[in-house]
């Protein structure tokens, strides 16, 4: 029998995703082991963890626990880690302060987590030589880079680093054949916006304002990711694609 | 803790409303200035000088800008 035609599918790689203890990077571990990949997954609750690697399909997926905003953490998973061929760069928090209020300790947290972690994973992954030849990278932005509302700031600015840092990783991987791009999702309906500090009412009338009068779902987002890390994404990198509508 | 103080810290998130506009008794969701931003304004400052962390349902709760004074004096005694 011949194998079922899928350019998406992603057997034979393996996957690093962070922030996959919580809703888009969760979603997108179990979606990657549904078209076939070796998961890593990686978060810094370990209960939480464990719930993502119980969902995941098939063998071999590992799980190793570390918070990206220490140094010591980011160089012990890349120790433990196998090879991969694709990294979900994932983990994020918001802080919602209008500027007048922004706290240098929050500030701090923000661009630590988002941004900053994107920088050190990123050196520490290819200076132990941990990313394969062809690989593929992912950075998971937001339209938050582009669309600025009221009180995002310090996530707005740390988003949009990131979209930027995805292209620069474009240019100097690319002649190992690694591709980068950057994701960036509309709102999606994860514990992120459960305590983004947005009432329940501003929520259902922020939804009105997409053609679907819905926000998207984590899978919607893990999709768009496994595009850019299968084959069917050979011919993308440097670009950023939204996901929202 | 003092309510004159806490309405003078209320108002002065205000730009345009009228100075004269805020009591103890005003109804600051009709308030034509307030907005999802101003609310977000009202509850980091109320981190800023109470030290208590007011949720967006506290706001939506609150009538009157005493009616928010108390869930602060509430969350302060909690502490
Ligand atoms: N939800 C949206 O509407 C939306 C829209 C656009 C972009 N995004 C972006 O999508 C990404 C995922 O967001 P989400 O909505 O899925 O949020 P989420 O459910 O809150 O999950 C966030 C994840 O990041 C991890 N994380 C946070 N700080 C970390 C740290 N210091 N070290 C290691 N891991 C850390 C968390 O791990 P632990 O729980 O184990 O701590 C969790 O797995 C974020 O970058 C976010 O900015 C989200």
């Amino acid at each position: 029998m011949t194998e079922a035609y899928n350019p998406f599918s992603l057997a034979g790689k393996t996957v690093l995703v962070t922030g996959a203890s919580s809703g888009i990077g969760r979603a997108t571990a179990i979606e990657c082991s549904r078209l076939g990949a070796t998961v890593v997954a990686t978060g810094r609750d370990e209960a939480r963890l464990g719930e993502t690697m119980a969902a995941l399909t098939g063998k071999g997926h590992v799980s190793i626990q570390a918070d990206l905003t220490k140094a010591e953490d980011v160089s012990r998973l890349v120790q433990e880690m196998p090879q991969i061929d694709g990294l979900v760069c994932n983990a994020g928090i918001t802080r919602r302060r209008p500027i007048s209020f922004v706290k240098e300790d929050e500030l701090q947290e923000v661009f630590n987590t988002n941004t900053f972690a994107c920088f050190t994973l990123t050196k520490a992954i290819m200076k132990a030589r941990k990313m394969n030849r062809g690989g593929s990278m992912v950075f998971v932005s937001s339209m938050a880079a582009r669309q600025v509302t009221p009180g995002n700031a310090m996530y707005a600015a740390s988003k949009a680093a990131v979209e930027s840092f995805a292209r620069s990783c474009a240019l100097e991987y690319a002649p190992m054949q690694i591709r980068s791009n950057a994701i960036l999702p509309g709102m999606v309906e994860t514990p992120m916006n459960n305590e983004g500090g947005l009432s329940a009412e501003a929520i259902e009338r922020d939804k009105q304002n997409y053609l679907m009068k819905r926000y998207g779902k984590p899978e919607e987002i893990a999709w768009g990711i496994i595009y850019l890390l299968s084959d069917a994404g050979a011919w993308s990198s440097g670009t950023s694609m939204e996901i929202t509508c | 803790m003092e309510i004159e103080e806490f309405v003078e810290n209320f108002a002065g998130q205000f730009v345009d409303t009228d100075l004269n506009v805020f009591s103890k008794d005003t109804v600051f969701h009709e308030l034509d200035e307030y907005s999802s931003l101003i609310a977000l304004m009202v509850i980091s400052m109320i981190d800023e000088v109470y030290g208590v962390t007011v949720e967006y349902d506290d706001m939506a709760a609150a009538v009157t800008i005493e009616d928010l004074f108390n869930t602060v004096k509430r969350l302060k005694g909690e502490q």
